[in-house]
C-alpha cells in the first residue's frame, strides 16, 4: 500500500500533530514513513503544512506533490491543494471555517465542521481529532488503535489526560465517513 | 656565584625573529616568567595569532596552537572549554585583536571565557609592513594613512581596554608600557595577575602592552621608547580597568 | 532490533553525533537547521559535554578547531550562508590536519537566497570549500537512518585521514521525520591522537596545531601529505549505491533528497516500460567516478538530476569520459523537483537516446 497525504491548515490548528500521530501510528504497524513539514515564516500564523507518506515498500520521495489524499482545516488550503489532489482521492475539509464547496466531482469529498464538533465535545483543540478520525474511516490507512497508540508519543506526559477527549473526537470524526 | 638572573624555562633556548628594539622580545620574556612563577608551563597552552607573533610557538616551550586572523580568543575559547584544567592565553596583535577579530574579543570577554590575553598594541601592523591599525594614533603615518590618520577619514583609535571593561564577564583588564624598566615591571605584575585571574575561575583577563615598531615607525629602538612615552601613554593611559575585587569600571 | 522511533533529521543528526563521541559543539543559529544547535544544547549536558553559540559562524568554526586541537570530539552545524562563513576556519582545521564534523544543511543561494532546500554548495562541499590545496571527505546522506548511519561513523572517518567530514544535507533531510535506529558503526581502528594538545605533561615535548609553513618545499611536502591522506580515502571510503543499474538504458544520477525523487521516478519509468537505473553517490567527496564509468559502458545515457543549475553534473561527465551523452535537470532556488517533471525528460531522452 501507499499513501501520501497532505494536512493543511492555519498555524495553530494541529496540522503537523495530525502529520505526526500517522507516522507512528505507520511505525507501529510496522510500515515505512515519512513525515515533512513546510518550514519558513508562513509557520507563524500563516498557512502550515505537511506531507505524509505510508507505505509498505521503501519510501522515495518525501515529498509530496500530487497527493492520493488532502486534509484541509482552512481556507486557503482548500484552495491550494483540491486542485492537486489526484483522481479517486480523498478530500477532507473542516466545513466549519471553509465557506465554500469543494468542486473536485472525482474525488471523494467528507464535510466534517471540525470546530463545531470540537466545541461540543469540550474543547476547541480536538477539532484536528475530528477531521483526523474522519479521513481514518475514509481510508483505513492505519487503525484507530495505532492513533490512540500514537498519542502517547506525540502528546507530553503532561497532556495524556487528554488522551481520551482526543480519542472521542477521533470516533465523532470516524462516524462521518462511515 | 649567586645566579641573580636566568631565561625562563618556559622559553626555549633560542633567538627570535623580530627586529632590533621590538618590545614582542620582553612580552615573551613576561608571559614566559609569569609561566615560570605559577608553575603552569605542563598545563599551558598558547594561541599563536595571525601577526609579527606568527611564530610564538616557536619561542615558548608548552603546546601551542596557531589561530587564524583574529580568532585567536575563538580558538582558545575552544581550548578552555575542551580542556578545562588547561591555562589558556592568546598573544594578539592590534590588527589581530582590535581589528579583524574585534568582535571575538568582545564575545570572549562577554562569555567570561577563563583565558588570558596579551594583547600588544604598538598602533600599527607589523608583518604586512606598517599599515594603519584601529590603533594608529591620529596624526601617525602608516603606509595606508600616508598623510598620518585623519579623524575625520577614519575615525580615532580604539581604546580597547577601556571598552572590553565595560563588559561584566571581564575581570581583569589593565594597560602596560614595554617602555622602561619601571613600566616592564609593573606589566610583569600586571601579566601574572591576568594569569591569576584565570587560575582563580574569575573570568576572561587581558592586558594590553603599549609596544613599540621601531622598523615600521621609522625610528631607532630608543626614540621609539620615547615616542611610545610621549604620544602613547597620553592616548592610552596606563592602569588597571577591571580587577577581580573591582575596578575602576566595577558596576 | 534496536528500538526504530521517528526523528526529525536535523535532531537524528546531533543524537548520532553524541551517541559516537561527540562532546563539544559549537554554533550559531541559522534555518533551517536550528534544530541541530538546540537538541545539542539540552543534550550535551547529559552526558558531560559542552554546548556553545558563538557569536558568529567564524567564531564557531574556530571554536571547533581549537578544541580538535585537544582531541576533542567536536561538531557544529550550519546552512548554506553560514556555511560560507565557516570556510576560513575549515582550511585552517585542512591545513592543521584536524578531524572534526560540519554539518551542512543546504538552502538556496547565492546571497541571503532563501531558506527552502537545495543543493548548490555541491561545488564549495566537495571541492575544498575554503582556500589552499585540499578536500574534504562529504556524505550526502538520502535518508534519515543514513544520516544516522554516516554521522555515527563521522568521527572515526575524520580522525582516520585526519581531515573535516561534512554532512551535506538540505532542509528537507534536515526537516523530515523518518523512523531510524542508532547502530553501532563497524569498528575502525582509529590512530592514536599523538598531536593534541593537552598541556606538555610528564615530561612530553611541547605539541603544535599549526598550518603556516613559509617555505614553499616544506609547504609542498605538508600538502602533499594531506593529499596523500585523501588518496587512501579515495580507496578505501567511497560509498555509492546503485539501483537496477544492470539493464538500464538510462541512468539516473542524484544524491540527497533528490535521489529519492528519483526512485519514484526510475519506479515509474520501469512500470512505464522504459530501462531506468539510478546511481545515488552517498560520498560525494571522494566521488563514486568509477562506479559510474562502469555503468557508462553499458549504459546508452545518463540524466543527472539536482537541487541546482548542473553541479554534479560536471563530475558526472568526468565519471562517464565520453562514453555516453550527460543530460541534465535541475531546480535552483528552494524548488524541489517533481518525479513527474523529471520523468518526462526521462521520456524525452528515451524518444531521443534509446530508440534512435
Amino acid at each position: 500500500m501507499l499513501e501520501e497525504l497532505i494536512i493543511s491548515g492555519f498555524g495553530g490548528q494541529g496540522v503537523m500533530v495530525m502529520g505526526q500521530l500517522l507516522s507512528y501510528a505507520g511505525l507501529f504497524e510496522g510500515k515505512n514513513v515519512s513525515w515533512i513539514p513546510s518550514y519558513g515564516p508562513e509557520m507563524r500564523g500563516g498557512t502550515a503544512n505537511c506531507s505524509v507518506v505510508i507505505s509498505t515498500d521503501p519510501i522515495g520521495s518525501p515529498i509530496v506533490s500530487e497527493p492520493l489524499s488532502v486534509i484541509v482545516m482552512n481556507r486557503p488550503s482548500l484552495d491550494r491543494f483540491e486542485p492537486a489532489l489526484r483522481p479517486g482521492g480523498v478530500l477532507v475539509y473542516n466545513s466549519s471555517l471553509i465557506d465554500r464547496m469543494p468542486t473536485r466531482s472525482d474525488v471523494r469529498v467528507i464535510a466534517v465542521p471540525a470546530n463545531d464538533m470540537a466545541a461540543e465535545l469540550g474543547s476547541g483543540r480536538v477539532a484536528n481529532m475530528c477531521a483526523l478520525g474522519a479521513y481514518l474511516a475514509a481510508t483505513r490507512v492505519v487503525s484507530m488503535d495505532s492513533i490512540a497508540e500514537s498519542l502517547k508519543e506525540v502528546l507530553p506526559a503532561r497532556r495524556h489526560n487528554l488522551i481520551p477527549l482526543n480519542v472521542k473526537a477521533l470516533e465523532a470524526g470516524a462516524e462521518l465517513a462511515k | 656565584m649567586k645566579q641573580v638572573y636566568s631565561v625562563p624555562k618556559s622559553l626555549q633556548p633560542r633567538s627570535t625573529h623580530y627586529c632590533p628594539g621590538c618590545t614582542h622580545g620582553i612580552a615573551h620574556k613576561l608571559v614566559a616568567e609569569a609561566i615560570d612563577d605559577l608553575g603552569i608551563r605542563d598545563r599551558a597552552i598558547g594561541v599563536a595569532p595571525v601577526g609579527c607573533a606568527v611564530f610564538a610557538y616557536d619561542y615558548f616551550d608548552c603546546d601551542f596552537q596557531q589561530a587564524a586572523h583574529g580568532r585567536a580568543p575563538a580558538v582558545a575559547t575552544g581550548i578552555k572549554r575542551s580542556v578545562p584544567d588547561s591555562v589558556v592565553f592568546s598573544y594578539q596583535g592590534d590588527g589581530d585583536l582590535a581589528s579583524i577579530g574585534a568582535a571575538e574579543i568582545v564575545h570572549a570577554a562577554m562569555r567570561g571565557e577563563r583565558i588570558t590575553v596579551i594583547f600588544v598594541n604598538n598602533a600599527i601592523y607589523g608583518m604586512t609592513g606598517g599599515q594603519m591599525a584601529p590603533t594608529t594614533l591620529v596624526g601617525q603615518k602608516a603606509t595606508t594613512a600616508p598623510f598620518g590618520r585623519q579623524k575625520e577619514h577614519c575615525g580615532s583609535p580604539l581604546r580597547v581596554s577601556e571598552m572590553l571593561a565595560t563588559i561584566p564577564g571581564a575581570a581583569y583588564v589593565a594597560r602596560v608600557a614595554l617602555s622602561s624598566p619601571g613600566n616592564v615591571a609593573k606589566a610583569k605584575t600586571a601579566i601574572r595577575k591576568a594569569f591569576e585571574t584565570q587560575l582563580a575561575g574569575e573570568g576572561f583577563s587581558l592586558v594590553e602592552c603599549l609596544s613599540t615598531c621601531p622598523t615600521n615607525w621609522g625610528m631607532g629602538p630608543y626614540e621609539a621608547m620615547s615616542w611610545l612615552e610621549e604620544n602613547m601613554i597620553p592616548y592610552y593611559p596606563l592602569g588597571e580597568f577591571r580587577t577581580p575585587e573591582g575596578g575602576p569600571n566595577n558596576a | 532490533m534496536a528500538e526504530r522511533k521517528l526523528f526529525k533529521g536535523n535532531e537524528a543528526v546531533a543524537e548520532a553525533a553524541v551517541r559516537a563521541g561527540c562532546r563539544y559543539f559549537f554554533g550559531y543559529p541559522i534555518t533551517p537547521q536550528n534544530e541541530i544547535p538546540e537538541y545539542m544544547a539540552r543534550r550535551l549536558p547529559e552526558v558531560g559535554g559542552l554546548f556553545l553559540q558563538a557569536e558568529s559562524e567564524v567564531a564557531a568554526i574556530n571554536m571547533v578547531y581549537g578544541a580538535a586541537g585537544t582531541g576533542a570530539r567536536v561538531m557544529t552545524s550550519s546552512s548554506s550562508p553560514g556555511i560560507s562563513l565557516k570556510q576560513e576556519g575549515i582550511s585552517y582545521i585542512a591545513g592543521a590536519e584536524l578531524p572534526c564534523l560540519i554539518v551542512n544543511m543546504v538552502r538556496g543561494g547565492p546571497g541571503l537566497g532563501g531558506i527552502q532546500p537545495a543543493q548548490s554548495d555541491y561545488f564549495q562541499a566537495v571541492k575544498g570549500g575554503g582556500h589552499g590545496d585540499y578536500y574534504t571527505i562529504v556524505y550526502a546522506p538520502a535518508s534519515i537512518q543514513e544520516m544516522v548511519d554516516l554521522t555515527m561513523q563521522a568521527f572515526d572517518v575524520a580522525e582516520t585521514y585526519r581531515m573535516p567530514v561534512m554532512i551535506l544535507g538540505d532542509g528537507v533531510l534536515g526537516q523530515m521525520m523518518e523512523p531510524v535506529e542508532f547502530r553501532e558503526p563497524a569498528p575502525r581502528e582509529v590512530p592514536a591522537k599523538d598531536w593534541a594538545t593537552t598541556g606538555a605533561k610528564d615530561g612530553r615535548a611541547p605539541r603544535l596545531i599549526n598550518s603556516i609553513y613559509l617555505q614553499p618545499e616544506a609547504l609542498f611536502k605538508h600538502n602533499l601529505k594531506i593529499a596523500e591522506r585523501f588518496e587512501q580515502a579515495k580507496k578505501n571510503e567511497v560509498m555509492c549505491e546503485k539501483a537496477k543499474t544492470d539493464d538500464a538504458d538510462i541512468v539516473l544520477v542524484a544524491y540527497g533528497t533528490t535521489a529519492r525523487i528519483c526512485r519514484s521516478v526510475m519506479d515509474r519509468a520501469r512500470a512505464a516500460g522504459l530501462k531506468v537505473g539510478l546511481i545515488r553517490p552517498i560520498t560525494v567527496s571522494p566521488f563514486p567516478y568509477d562506479e559510474i564509468g562502469e555503468v557508462a559502458r553499458t549504459a546508452k545515457a545518463f540524466l543527472t538530476v539536482e537541487m541546482s543549475l548542473g553541479q554534479m553534473v560536471e563530475d558526472v561527465k568526468v565519471a562517464v569520459s565520453g562514453a555516453a551523452p550527460v543530460h541534465f535537470y535541475g531546480t535552483t532556488g528552494g524548488v524541489i523537483p517533481t518525479a513527474a517533471e523529471i520523468l518526462e525528460r526521462v521520456e524525452e531522452i528515451a524518444r531521443a537516446e534509446v530508440r534512435k
